[in-house]
């Protein structure tokens, strides 16, 4: 027989998962777990409710909020796909995160599914980790130590593996604000046109000088390795080089060679890694375009 | 008014179908929501190698756990170890050994779900794995079960006409190809389900299920509990959909609930979730089929040399008859002096395949509007003229020596979508713009398909006059009339349609008629419902019986008026005379004809004319009664980085005869388009070890709403002599042509020839990584 916990405060969620006795687990939407429970026929010994807990909820502008000293976005980790995508400072100032929780699941699915959950959850298939990547989003954790904040890019160790302590908890995401003219694009590439998983999602961040050269270049990608990562060599083979089809071409090269794509169940190692090259090259022509 | 108007009858109109209301509010209660008293749950023990000798099967765990559930393996079974199909291979449990992955080997019922499953993985299984064969190519190379140097072959069947060879000896050009197609989950909404009800020795056995051949359950349970036929009663639960799943799978579950049932003592339930039903059902048989064709410079076929090869999976099923229907249709709506076409069924280690909405025809068809493409471009022609040139006119012979009837509509149903699609010129365009090259910058490219198939209505050759199927009419107080026939409604919405047809028949109107439960204490067996028979056969013989009611009651009510009854008429209703004054009502008739003790029920029987006639040994006679015929269009959108495929819009050109309901009739076509379409782009199942991995709904993929094209049905209506209402069969015929016409729209937007099934963004770019790549065609206007 599992059992339920309703904690009334974060401190108390916390208590409660550092209790090695109860060998709780944290749940917030359960759909992931859920599925997971199912297929895998487990079941829990206990559970702690987090999706009630009002320290976890919330969207919200925050001067100076992030290590780097700019105003971010702050975004608690219990907050659900359908609060972000139709939250006004999302769609004003990071686009592609909104993009992102609409393509996940079912609106059913969107209701109850929550971004912290789909971080800790840590599928290298997660929709909102290539956005929060190319974002350069930190992660502010709670755990029975205290509070750490922690930048999103070093969170996650390996397959399903993260850095989050026992009894640890993800309590918000801070999301620095793009300076104005920043350039934001997202591409999922899923199973069908909606209740689909990526079989590659890629974001990708960055900012066109009055030279018109690229800075700040950021792209991060899902399903193309154990983890959702950055893409550093096709980062640098634009920085500080002017948008178009030469760097396009360079930018799509480097991508394919630096992630390791598997044949699986939803797609193959080769069509990954020959999709993710054309969409990067993409979005790098789009620049070019958008500049007219 | 003119006695001769003729008042409006139910036909051709579209009523609202009699179980929508129960269905949209939810009050129609399936096998699921049924809860009898004392019932308990039944849940299945499976072996997981693809082959295995079984050593040992030990409940003692599961009995430790739990000692009040019950646990049952081959060896307490009251019969023959058989699952009654065509051939005596399919067991009920494996007993020693196991031929697919996910086999089940022993049943246990307790009295919850959870009790039940809990159990069923505490059974130890032991069994030693045997070298298996898991693919086609595996299975040439031989099988084991038939001494390792041949493929075990599960049936065979050769069509043939003129002489091939001389034929090829002759032609302008030889064109060869080869084609294959996967696996296909039904993926009906509601799962495989059924309850046991065992009554003890005197009172037999009752079965409820969701399936659709009552009578082949009630055969199945007849010899595997050694009853007499009238000691054994199934019935049909409302069903959440069957396309041929639940034409064969049904007679392993209602078995196994039934075995539980007899065992405990009380009402056992066993239905599969999602999972189980995808990994132990089955499936779409996967095809190989090769093509060898000769044709005459201006693209005239002249000789057509054909092999098909399906993977039957572990058991024999209904694979004859699925490769029959398969060698049938293999040639495609095209005449063809010399023809041959020799099909195999072989057995592989992995679940075995079965009944699926066109039984065959949908694997051929695709191979065979594939290579129509491929033999237009080779002749510089397009896919609409090599088309015109070769579809079957009236009077044409087919392959089995048949001579089309005045039904044939292949060229105007072609013609139809074409021209609504303005296809040829929008096809030529495309090319052309592939042959000028496109500016590598992400924009859609865009396609357009077409395919032309025909679809055989009701059983393949003898089969109907062997069956003789009987349904009928009964009388009911107020002048109500009951339909009695086991054909089932899994949503195709056979139950509306027998009501129209009955209501005209009878002359009484559409509200007075209703559908009795298929219940084989109840109705007599008017045969499965399958094979696009149900309307046609059926349906056919429905009408005959009520005109046989209509006749009887007319001469009751002339007895009683002291009038001849051939002077009377029952119309909407009403008895009239000569004058049209109302004699009676109809409901005051039955009434009075049902005091005085008059039969109350009607029973027809379907009688083929006797000069069809087909030879199963030779291949030749009329393979079937009435011939469907459909064209496809599709338009496409490919994403030219990333290869995903969007189907915007589909034309769909029929000829189904006659349209008895025209609503239910166009939502069996688009609902076979998109069947089609998405087993020809989108659906797949992987396999490893002979076990399927895409094993839910989160991996086996199926369109959501999003994924549908806009639809446009052109109903094409040229009723066939061969059913009294003219309709032909509509279920399968769309399931043959989304498939090949999506694959040859993507042909025209990416120039990637693909030749396997589904065409799917990952197969794509293998196909052009290995240069199947077409010239694009820009002679001509």
């Amino acid at each position: 027989m599992s059992r339920a916990f309703r904690p009334r405060s974060l401190q108390e969620a916390v208590a409660l998962l550092g209790d090695p006795e109860l060998g709780a687990v944290p749940v917030a939407g359960c759909t992931d777990l859920m599925v997971l429970d199912h297929a895998m026929r487990r079941s829990h010994r206990a559970v702690v409710d987090l999706l009630g807990l009002a320290e976890l909820r919330g969207i919200r502008w925050a001067e100076g909020g992030g290590s780097a000293g700019g105003p971010v976005v702050e975004i608690g980790a219990a907050s659900t796909f359908s609060a972000i995508r139709a939250d006004p400072l999302v769609r004003m100032h990071l686009p592609i995160l909104a993009e992102a929780a609409a393509t996940i699941g079912a609106w059913q699915i969107q209701n109850r599914a929550t971004i912290g959950g789909n971080l800790a959850n840590a599928s290298p298939a997660a929709d909102s980790a290539p956005v929060l990547l190319a974002l350069d989003a930190e992660l502010v954790l709670v755990g029975p130590a205290g509070e750490r904040v922690v930048p999103y890019r070093s969170f996650h160790l390996g397959y399903r593996k993260t850095l989050l302590a026992p009894g640890e908890l993800i309590a918000r995401i801070r999301v620095p604000v793009p300076v104005p003219g920043t350039r934001q694009r997202f591409h999922k590439v899923g199973t069908r046109q909606a209740q689909a998983i990526s079989k590659v999602v890629l974001a990708m961040c960055c900012r066109r000088e009055p030279d018109g050269l690229l800075r700040g270049v950021r792209f991060g990608v899902g399903s193309v390795a154990p983890v959702p990562r950055r893409l550093r060599g096709a980062e640098q083979a634009c920085e500080g080089r002017p948008a178009g089809a030469a760097t396009a071409e360079r930018a799509a090269a480097a991508a394919a060679a630096e992630v390791h794509p598997i044949d699986d169940v939803r797609s193959t190692a080769a069509y990954r890694r020959e999709v993710l090259a054309r969409l990067v090259r993409r979005m790098v022509l789009e620049l070019a375009a958008d500049a007219g | 008014m003119a006695s001769t108007a003729a008042p409006p009858g139910a036909v051709g109109k579209s009523p609202p179908r009699p179980d929508g209301p129960a269905k949209v509010t939810g009050a129609t209660r399936y096998v699921d929501d049924l809860a009898l008293p004392g019932m308990w749950h039944g849940a299945t023990v499976r072996c997981p190698y693809p082959a295995a000798r079984l050593l040992r099967l030990d409940p003692a765990p599961a009995l430790a756990a739990d000692p009040e559930v019950v646990v049952l393996t081959a060896r307490d079974l009251p019969g023959p170890n058989v699952i009654q199909l065509i051939a005596d291979d399919w067991p009920v449990l494996a007993a020693e050994r196991v031929n697919h992955a996910c086999e089940p080997v022993a049943l246990v019922a307790a009295p919850t779900r959870a009790r039940a499953l809990a159990a069923a993985a505490r059974v130890v299984v032991e069994a030693e794995e045997l070298p298996a064969v898991l693919t086609l190519d595996e299975a040439l190379r031989g099988d084991p079960r038939a001494g390792g140097q041949q493929p075990l072959v599960l049936a065979a069947c050769t069509v043939e006409r003129g002489d091939v060879e001389a034929g090829l000896a002759g032609a302008d050009l030889i064109i060869e190809g080869s084609y294959e197609t996967g696996h296909q989950e039904h993926i009906y909404i509601e799962t495989h389900g059924a309850i046991g009800i065992w009554h003890g020795e005197e009172a037999g056995l009752e079965v409820i299920g969701s399936l659709q051949c009552p009578y082949y359950v009630h055969k199945a349970l007849v010899r595997l509990f050694g009853l007499p036929p009238e000691r054994v009663r199934v019935r049909q639960a409302p069903t959440g959909g069957g396309f041929g799943g639940k034409e064969d799978f049904p007679n392993v579950i209602c078995a196994h609930a039934a075995l539980l049932s007899r065992r405990c003592g009380r009402p056992v339930k066993i239905v599969y979730d999602r999972h189980e039903d995808i990994i132990a059902t089955t499936k779409r048989h996967p095809s190989r089929v090769r093509h060898r064709t000769g044709v005459r410079r201006d693209g005239t076929l002249v000789a057509q040399d054909i092999e098909v090869l399906l993977d039957g999976g572990a058991y024999v099923t209904l694979s004859p008859v699925v490769l029959s229907r398969a060698v049938l249709h293999a040639g495609g709506p095209y005449r063809c002096p010399n023809v041959r076409i020799r099909g195999r069924v072989l057995a592989t280690n992995t679940p075995p395949n079965g009944a699926f909405r066109g039984f065959g025809a949908p694997q051929t068809q695709f191979a065979a509007e594939r290579h129509m493409d491929r033999i237009a471009r080779a002749l510089g022609l397009d896919p609409l003229a090599i088309r015109e040139r070769n579809a079957y006119r009236p009077g044409d012979v087919t392959p089995t020596g048949q001579r089309l009837d005045a039904s044939t509509n292949a060229l105007e149903c072609l013609r139809a979508a074409a021209e609504r699609t303005r296809f040829r010129e929008r096809w030529r365009a495309i090319e052309r713009e592939r042959a000028r090259g496109r500016p590598d910058d992400g924009q859609p490219w865009q396609g357009i398909g077409l395919a032309l198939v025909w679809h055989g209505s009701g059983f393949t050759g003898d089969g109907e006059r062997r069956l003789g199927a009987r349904a009928g009419v009964r009388l009911l107080p107020g002048g109500r009339l009951e339909v009695l026939a086991a054909s089932t409604d899994f949503g195709q919405g056979t139950s509306a349609v027998f009501c129209q047809l009955v209501a005209d028949a009878a002359g009484v109107p559409l509200e007075q008629v209703q559908v009795h439960e298929p219940d084989t204490a109840a109705v007599p067996d008017s045969g499965p419902t399958v094979a696009s028979r149900t309307v046609m056969i059926v349906g056919g013989v429905l009408q005959r019986a009520a005109a046989q009611l209509r006749a009887r009651l007319l001469a009751f009510a002339a007895e009683r008026a002291g009038l001849k009854a051939e002077r009377l008429r029952l119309v909407g209703g009403q008895v009239l005379d000569p004058q049209d004054r109302v004699v009676a009502s109809f409901a005051e008739l039955a009434d009075a004809y049902l005091a005085a003790g008059g039969e109350a029920s009607w029973i027809a029987q379907h009688q083929p004319p006797p000069e069809i006639r087909f030879d199963e040994k030779t291949y030749q006679g009329t393979a079937y009664p009435a011939y469907g015929w459909c064209c496809d269009v599709v338009e496409v959108r490919v994403d030219p980085d990333t290869l995903a495929v969007r189907p915007e819009r589909v034309t769909i050109a029929a000829d189904v005869g006659r349209a008895i309901h025209p609503v239910l009739c166009a939502g069996q076509l688009e609902g076979g388009t998109l069947q089609a379409l998405a087993w020809g782009y989108l659906e797949e199942i992987k396999l490893e070890r002979g076990r399927y991995l895409n094993d839910r709904l989160q991996t086996y993929i199926i369109p959501t709403v999003l994924d549908t094209p806009d639809m446009e049905t052109i109903l094409i209506e040229n009723p066939t002599p061969a059913s009294p209402s003219g309709a032909k069969g509509v279920g399968e015929l769309p399931m043959d042509c989304g498939a090949p016409a999506i694959v040859a729209a993507i042909e025209n937007a990416t120039g990637i020839a693909v030749h396997a099934l589904p065409a799917s963004p990952e197969r794509l770019l293998e196909a052009r990584r290995a240069g199947q790549v077409v010239q694009p065609q820009h002679a001509g206007a």
